[in-house]
């Protein structure tokens, strides 16, 4: 097993190096490093001259990919690329091209992420396996059809509406939480439940439909038949084999999301002002700071590897019988 | 010749697209394992219905990718034809009174004034602020507190009865079309499809069909002389604009899949049929592109392609083709960022198809490899794509809206419901609110969504119970 | 079919009335913060430069005016705008030499004069604010001048320093700043006008260019042993600004930001290893005299500024114009400013929970978004702005200001279409100009707050015209004692004279088809585009937008590519030699990197400029001023566009909110009443609960009967 973690861990390089090399290049393709220094120098009265001192002072005078001037192993290695990407590796992310220590942004703004994507996570999950269960309960009944054309309306309502709705009913009509806006530690509390609530309904429609074919998949097999000819109940046959076998697909799917958690929500975040990585990195592509696109794309891929991972892991947990190699 | 007809980048995709289905038509209809189905998916009450409105939302779409340029009037003193250079689509012509009909700005849904005040010069030269009338809504009554409900209604009853007139005698040629094939009288015919008893139900299909045409038969006939949707910031007419956003939403559901589905299909197949380094090298491939944050992807590549337009401003002279290349665009980004999914399916697929005898005897009978590929593979895949392609659908069109609101979504010149919302969303500040372009782009995506969404259920129960799992949620 | 309605929801409600004692639910700060003396505000991006040699953003002078003190400011009630003494004991005057060193008198032709001085008094006893760089042991050591970046272990941003210090003021500190302006590596934005106007600054910065590559603290070291030879300190109070040849506009600068006082001891503590990786650096915290300093610097939450304890005291302004005397803006006349003691400034991006909060009485103050406009403002009869029925039954108060500033629509004079000084291209432009129904514009995409510009100099700035002098006699007609647009049939003529009759260019035959460069980024830049295209329509002419992001904009405008654009300017100082250098030849945008971004060039235009810059304001420079924009009308460079009015709102419990363009440091002068606030915020949140008794209820209504259902199934099945 532990091998088999090495493995993949070591699998990951070349793909992360593979990530690092796309983001520059879709980066620089589109933002030359003198544009970075005029978006950065302000809009008025900016020489040339400052211009290159900045690109000087930040290390972006040197070429993109391949230094002709250099020789040997130089050519490469004296770029703007080795030398902004070799870092990553070691999770120095240095700091902005405004000046700011990336590593220290991401570890403030990474709770404030955290604290809206673990609730939706959990009351989420709750709330639409619970739900799952009872329209399994009545299956092939009218409550079934009409949740089924429920969850699909859901679906079908764009996440934007959600929010917008949200906010006007919640905060505008009724005067019952904050708008917008974050706090730090405990006082937070009150920001959240606007965008936790939001969160939850717009994951209803997919999720619960999603839980009630996994459930509905596990009631055709003939383990469930079987118990329920043992005379077994209608509702110990749901709770005790169908909900514990079908946590197998559940628990990857989770798991393989929990590390992504951390990355937050880019429209959630900027809608409600929540200071976290999404709108983080939104908030850095229309700045064109490439330091931090490419440090959050970095911290994405690897917790999307991680994410992988663990999958594989969980998945030799919850099963015996498979086995890693 | 009055026109001369235009070819966008996104038409010619739509017609390679519809090649593609008819020969893909052609082909199932010929195969009783891909015909059978289609044929489940037609018996369902469901699947009909929620055809017929895609059919709808198809056929308006498909108007709008027919584009063309007008001729101009012969003026004194130049001798070649000139053609105008704006670029008009059959929608447009056929909904040219709504295009003109320009307010100044917003108007509420039949509405015969203006949304805000303004001051109005009087006949005596004193000046009042009120609300002015509209140029065009609603410009026909003399008195329009008082004439304008009679109005409405008496002109939504015309609009009806002209629908129903226009539904019945369509529902009397297909009657009688399938009382031919059924080899029955026309009441026999008639009977059978009103008590239900047709395979396909006919019953449902011509109902939602009847009132689909009664519905657009009213509201055509309001919107001669309302804002029926009302208006927008700079007066344009948003019925017409939520039509126009049709296009929008279908072309980046569609294409998408289509323009990513070559990579797919070829990545996906060769690497489950060919294993070893080819497998190691795409699945290297798939995982890195997946790596990346979406977003990113996306917004880098329409940063990109303004960078090229702006560079090669000549050859994008107007502002449709610079917009149609920003949405050609997004599709193939939004394709490359959904590709993934497919290709690992695919590649499942292939690694069990190419154990399964037959291929197994064709690679030892020394078939060359593409064309065990070609014969044998790529047909029994076909399911999956077709699958993906309905279900990643809805996904697509909502978002679209999202694209919009970060601002890398289509060009903010075309008419798209995320434009329309990311709009809304700040009209919804106002107060008294500006509601109709939220509700009108809301209630058009929605009807779109939940009949793809319902009809892709359908084709997934008809072609592959099984496959549900491994699509996910 | 919400069966079960989120039982969490309760549950989060119910901590939600625990949680919340007699405050309001929807209280975005602390509860104990109700009735504190704080102000409250927003800002939508956080602030890219602090540093006041670097900074030159409206957005960061909304902090860093209320920090630092440059020697001038502006009156905060007096108009035209008047400089009054900030930290310099007055408003100095220049005295001129000739070459020889010879002084002459004020009133002497400006070719003669070879260089200006400033002397510049400072007031004696102003105090830094606290701050850890002139933290010092008994024996007068700093203490944080020798940190390895070992000892900041656990230390994450200024307040982590244990102890503070303070030193006074003296004229050095001046010098210092003017010196970090010519530093090269602090990239100051003004360090090329300067380098045009101090004596000796280009000099500076020549022998620091070396040093880009040193070590912070080696760099700061040589700043400070530098010498400029147009910058001495006369004694500890004062210092001398020796300027080249006259430049009237030098004393504006002085009471920018740039010119503020910035002591050594600030710059060699934030340069220590260590501090930059932790953002402690001038960048992010300000070291002023003024009245606040910064006390937080949270820029993705939050800025707020403390009561600064050691400023050296002012008191509010006890004159004003005329009307101020009613108007109740002259009652706290003569007391000590600051009256406020905090403010907080919470980051919010978008425009919509900005302008709820607002209304909820959480911020004290703020801007109309256009789409808030409806709601809050009407136009009266007499097409004076008044607060809407609601509004002022919530006792919000409206400011209405102009603005110094313009947005105007230039054509790119190098373009052979549009551009240069032929007859046919002139007439095209005034077609072009009369086409553009800026009145419109205003009403559809400003709601109206906005004023047409007749010319280049917005009112308020000297040399500006009211009334039938003032109108564009190109564009406009004088009737009924107001200008009138010209007819669309006048500028169908100008186009069939310019020979391009409807439209058409006579001599190919083809439509006359024209480029706009254009930055679109949101849903209401495709209203505002299709609205542009229109009016080139009523020529005839097809409009071609070309849009792309503003990196590329600047691009095409830098190398003259496009053919029309939009732009603005917004003020440096309140003098129309401010305006008019946009219009002048030797600071075109492509050959000299200037902001004459239609690279509009007319020799007797730059003639009247050389000299209407070294004027005094008065008849002489007005009848020159007037001769330049009716050169520029004729020549039509730009549509003029229009010069936007501020509106601003603010709640009864604020007072002295008065709008002053040119001012940004007029936090000092704002007064709260926070016992009001507390009541009025509680009066208007009144929290609505029947929604939750009605989502319990229903939950109830559905769960019981569910439960009652799966019983039942329960035994059927079990049959």
């Amino acid at each position: 097993m532990s091998a088999y973690i090495l493995r993949r861990i070591l699998y990951a390089i070349p793909i992360l190096i593979g990530v690092n090399l796309i983001t520059f290049l879709l980066f620089f393709v589109v933002n030359s490093p003198e544009d970075m220094a005029r978006m950065h120098l302000g809009q008025k009265r900016v020489t040339t001259e400052a211009i290159q001192a900045w690109k000087a002072e930040h290390g972006y005078d040197r070429p993109l990919l391949y230094n002709d001037a250099a020789s040997g192993l130089a050519s490469l290695t004296d770029t703007i690329f080795f030398q902004k990407s070799v870092k990553l590796f070691a999770f120095q992310f240095g700091s902005s091209d405004d000046g700011r220590d990336i590593g220290y942004d991401i570890s403030q703004r990474m709770w404030p992420s955290l604290a809206i994507a673990v609730p939706v996570l959990m009351v989420g999950l709750a709330f639409n396996i619970s739900y799952a269960l009872f329209i399994v309960f009545f299956r092939a009944t009218y409550i079934d059809i009409g949740s089924v054309v429920l969850l699909v309306a859901m679906l079908s309502i764009s996440s934007l509406f959600y929010i917008i709705g949200g906010q006007f009913l919640l905060s505008k009509a009724f005067h019952l939480v904050p708008i917008s806006g974050y706090d730090q530690g405990l006082n937070a509390w009150k920001f959240l439940i606007l965008p936790v609530i939001v969160g939850v309904i717009g994951g209803i429609g997919s999720g619960t439909r999603w839980y009630r074919s996994l459930f509905l998949e596990e009631i055709a097999k003939d383990y469930v038949r079987t118990a329920r000819a043992k005379g077994l109940s209608e509702r110990f046959v749901l709770f005790r084999h169908v909900l514990r076998n079908a946590l197998i697909p559940i628990l990857t799917g989770v798991v393989v999301v929990l590390p992504l958690l951390f990355m937050g929500s880019l429209i959630t975040e900027s809608f409600f002002g929540i200071p976290g990585l999404g709108s983080y990195t939104i908030d850095a592509i229309s700045n064109q700071d490439f330091a931090i696109v490419r440090s959050m794309v970095f911290l994405g891929a690897v917790l999307y590897i991680l994410g992988l991972i663990l999958t594989d892991i969980s998945y030799t947990v919850v099963d015996p019988r498979v086995r890693l190699q | 010749m009055p026109l001369i007809p235009v070819i966008l980048w996104t038409d010619a995709l739509v017609l390679v697209l519809l090649a593609l289905g008819l020969t893909f038509a052609l082909y199932a209809s010929r195969h009783e394992h891909l015909r059978d189905p289609w044929r489940r998916v037609v018996r369902s009450r469901v699947g009909v219905a929620t055809l017929v409105v895609l059919m709808a939302y198809a056929l308006v779409g498909l108007l709008d990718t027919v584009h063309l340029r007008l001729k101009q009037d012969a003026r004194p003193g130049v001798e070649e034809a000139r053609y105008s250079p704006e670029v008009l689509s059959l929608l447009d012509l056929a909904l040219s009174g709504l295009r003109e009909r320009q307010e100044k700005t917003y108007s509420a849904p039949f509405a015969t004034h203006l949304f805000v005040k303004e001051a109005i010069d009087q006949p005596d030269g004193t000046v009042v602020r009120d609300y002015p009338r509209l140029k065009y809504g609603g410009a026909h009554l003399e008195n329009p507190a008082r004439q304008r409900g009679w109005d409405i209604a008496w002109r939504s009853l015309l609009g009806a009865v002209k629908g129903i007139i226009a539904s019945g005698l369509f529902i009397l040629g297909v009657c009688w079309l399938l009382a031919r094939s059924w080899g029955v009288s026309l009441i026999e015919a008639r009977d059978r499809i009103l008590a239900g008893k047709t395979q396909v139900p006919w019953r449902t299909a011509l109902m939602t069909l009847a009132a689909l045409l009664v519905l657009s038969s009213v509201a055509a006939e309001l919107a001669l002389q309302y804002h029926v949707l009302g208006t927008d910031k700079v007066g344009e007419d948003v019925f017409y604009q939520t039509l126009k956003s049709v296009r929008t939403g279908l072309l980046i559901g569609t294409l998408t899949t289509l323009v990513m589905l070559p990579a797919a299909l070829l990545l996906g197949i060769a690497a489950g049929y060919f294993r070893g380094w080819v497998d190691d090298v795409i699945q290297y491939l798939y995982t890195t592109l997946n790596s990346i944050p979406g977003v990113l992807l996306i917004a880098a590549v329409i940063l990109m392609l303004q960078v090229y337009m702006s560079n090669h401003a000549d050859s994008f002279t107007s502002l449709v083709e610079r917009a149609d290349l920003r949405l050609l665009f997004l599709c193939l980004i939004l394709g490359v960022t959904s590709w993934t999914g497919l290709c690992r399916l695919l590649r499942g697929e292939a690694l069990k198809l190419r154990e399964i005898d037959y291929v197994q005897a064709a690679q030892s009978l020394g078939v060359g490899q593409f064309s065990v590929i070609a014969r044998h593979i790529l047909p029994n895949v076909m399911h999956i794509v077709l699958i993906t392609l309905v279900l990643d659908f809805s996904g697509l069109v909502l978002a679209e809206a999202v694209l919009s609101y970060v601002n890398i979504g289509v060009d903010p010149t075309m008419n798209s419901w995320g434009n329309m919302i990311n709009s809304a969303r700040l009209e919804l500040a106002r107060d008294p609110v500006v509601w109709w372009s939220l509700a009108a782009a809301f209630l058009f995506m929605f009807t779109l969504v939940l009949a793809a969404n319902l009809f892709a259920d359908v084709v997934r129960d008809a072609f592959d119970p099984r496959l549900r799992q491994a699509s996910g949620a | 079919m919400r069966e079960k309605t989120p039982w969490w929801l309760l549950a989060a409600l119910a901590l939600l009335l625990s949680g919340c004692g007699d405050s309001t639910w929807n209280d975005p700060y602390p509860s104990a913060d109700a009735t504190r003396n704080t102000y409250y505000s927003s800002f939508a991006e956080r602030p890219k430069h602090l540093d006041p040699a670097r900074s030159y953003s409206a957005n960061e002078y909304a902090f860093l005016a209320q920090i630092y003190e440059p020697p001038l400011q502006y009156h905060f009630l007096l108009r035209p705008y008047q400089l009054v003494p900030l930290s310099a004991a007055e408003v100095p005057a220049p005295r001129y030499f000739d070459a020889s060193g010879a002084a002459l008198p004020d009133d002497v032709a400006p070719g003669e004069i070879d260089r200006s001085d400033y002397v510049i008094r400072i007031q004696p006893g102003i105090r830094f604010q606290p701050h850890p760089a002139f933290a010092s042991d008994d024996e007068g050591r700093y203490l944080y001048h020798a940190i390895e970046s070992s000892d900041l272990a656990g230390v994450n941003q200024l307040a982590d320093f244990d102890q503070v210090g303070t030193r006074e003021l003296t004229a050095e500190d001046y010098i210092y700043q003017i010196k970090r302006l010519a530093a090269p590596w602090l990239h100051s934005p003004i360090a090329g006008v300067m380098s045009q106007h101090i004596r000796g600054f280009g000099e500076l910065a020549e022998a620091l260019a070396g040093l880009e590559t040193d070590g912070e603290l080696a760099r700061i070291q040589a700043l400070r042993e530098a010498r400029i030879q147009g910058v001495q300190a006369l004694d500890r109070y004062s210092f001398k600004i020796t300027v080249e040849s006259k430049y009237p506009q030098f004393v504006y600068w002085l009471a920018m930001p740039f010119f503020a006082p910035l002591p050594w001891e600030a710059d060699v503590f934030y340069a220590q290893p260590g501090m930059a990786e932790r953002n402690i650096v001038l960048d992010w915290y300000p070291v002023g005299t003024g009245p606040y300093m910064l006390s937080e610097n949270n820029p993705n939450l939050r800025m707020a500024l403390e009561r600064n304890p050691n400023f050296h005291g002012e008191r509010y302004p006890s004159e004003g114009m005329p009307e101020d005397a009613v108007s109740g803006i002259l009652a706290d006349a003569g007391k000590p400013i600051p009256f406020i003691d905090r403010a907080v400034y919470s980051l919010e991006k978008e425009d919509i929970p900005r302008w709820n909060k607002f209304l909820q009485g959480y911020y004290d103050s703020s801007g109309i978004s256009s789409d808030a406009f409806d709601q809050a403002v009407q136009i009266d009869a007499q097409d004076q702005p008044m607060l809407t029925a609601d509004m002022r039954a919530q006792g919000i108060e409206l400011l209405t200001a102009v603005q110094p500033s313009n947005f105007y629509m230039g054509f790119n004079m190098l373009d052979p279409v549009v551009g240069g000084d032929s007859q046919r291209a002139r007439l095209l432009r005034r077609a072009i100009s009369i086409a553009m129904d800026y009145e419109e514009f205003i009403s559809i995409f400003a709601n109206g707050r906005g004023l047409v510009a007749q010319g280049p100099i917005p009112p308020g700035i000297f040399g500006h015209r009211d009334g039938e002098a003032g109108i564009n006699p190109f564009v406009y007609e004088w009737r009924d004692g107001r200008p009138v647009r010209r007819s669309l049939e006048e500028a169908r003529t100008l186009m069939e004279q310019a020979g391009y009759p409807g439209g058409v260019d006579r001599e190919s035959g083809r439509g006359l088809s024209i480029n706009y460069e254009a930055v679109a980024t949101g849903p209401d830049d495709r209203a505002r585009l299709n609205w542009i295209r229109k009016q080139f329509a009523k020529l005839g002419i097809e409009l071609v937008i070309r849009s792309t992001d503003y990196n590329r904009f600047q691009e095409k405008i830098r190398n003259g590519t496009g053919q029309v654009f939009m732009w603005g300017w917004n003020a440096d100082y309140p003098d129309p030699e401010n305006f008019l250098f946009l219009l002048y030849g030797p600071n075109g945008k492509v050959e000299h990197q200037g902001e004459n971004a239609s690279n509009y060039a007319n020799p007797e235009f730059d003639r009247l400029f050389d000299a209407m810059k070294f004027m005094e304001d008065g008849p002489q420079r007005q009848a020159i001023v007037d001769r330049m924009v009716e050169i520029a009308r004729t020549d039509a460079p730009w549509v003029w566009g229009f010069f936007p009015k501020a509106f601003s709102l603010h709640h009864q419990w604020l007072h002295n909110a008065h709008p002053n363009e040119m001012a940004n440091n007029t936090l000092k002068y704002r007064r709260l009443d926070p016992q009001q606030r507390a009541e009025l915020r509680r009066e208007w949140n009144e929290p609505v609960l029947w929604p939750i008794w009605a989502i319990g209820g229903l939950i109830l209504l559905l769960v019981i009967p569910a439960l009652w259902m799966v019983r039942r199934r329960e035994r059927s099945t079990a049959l």
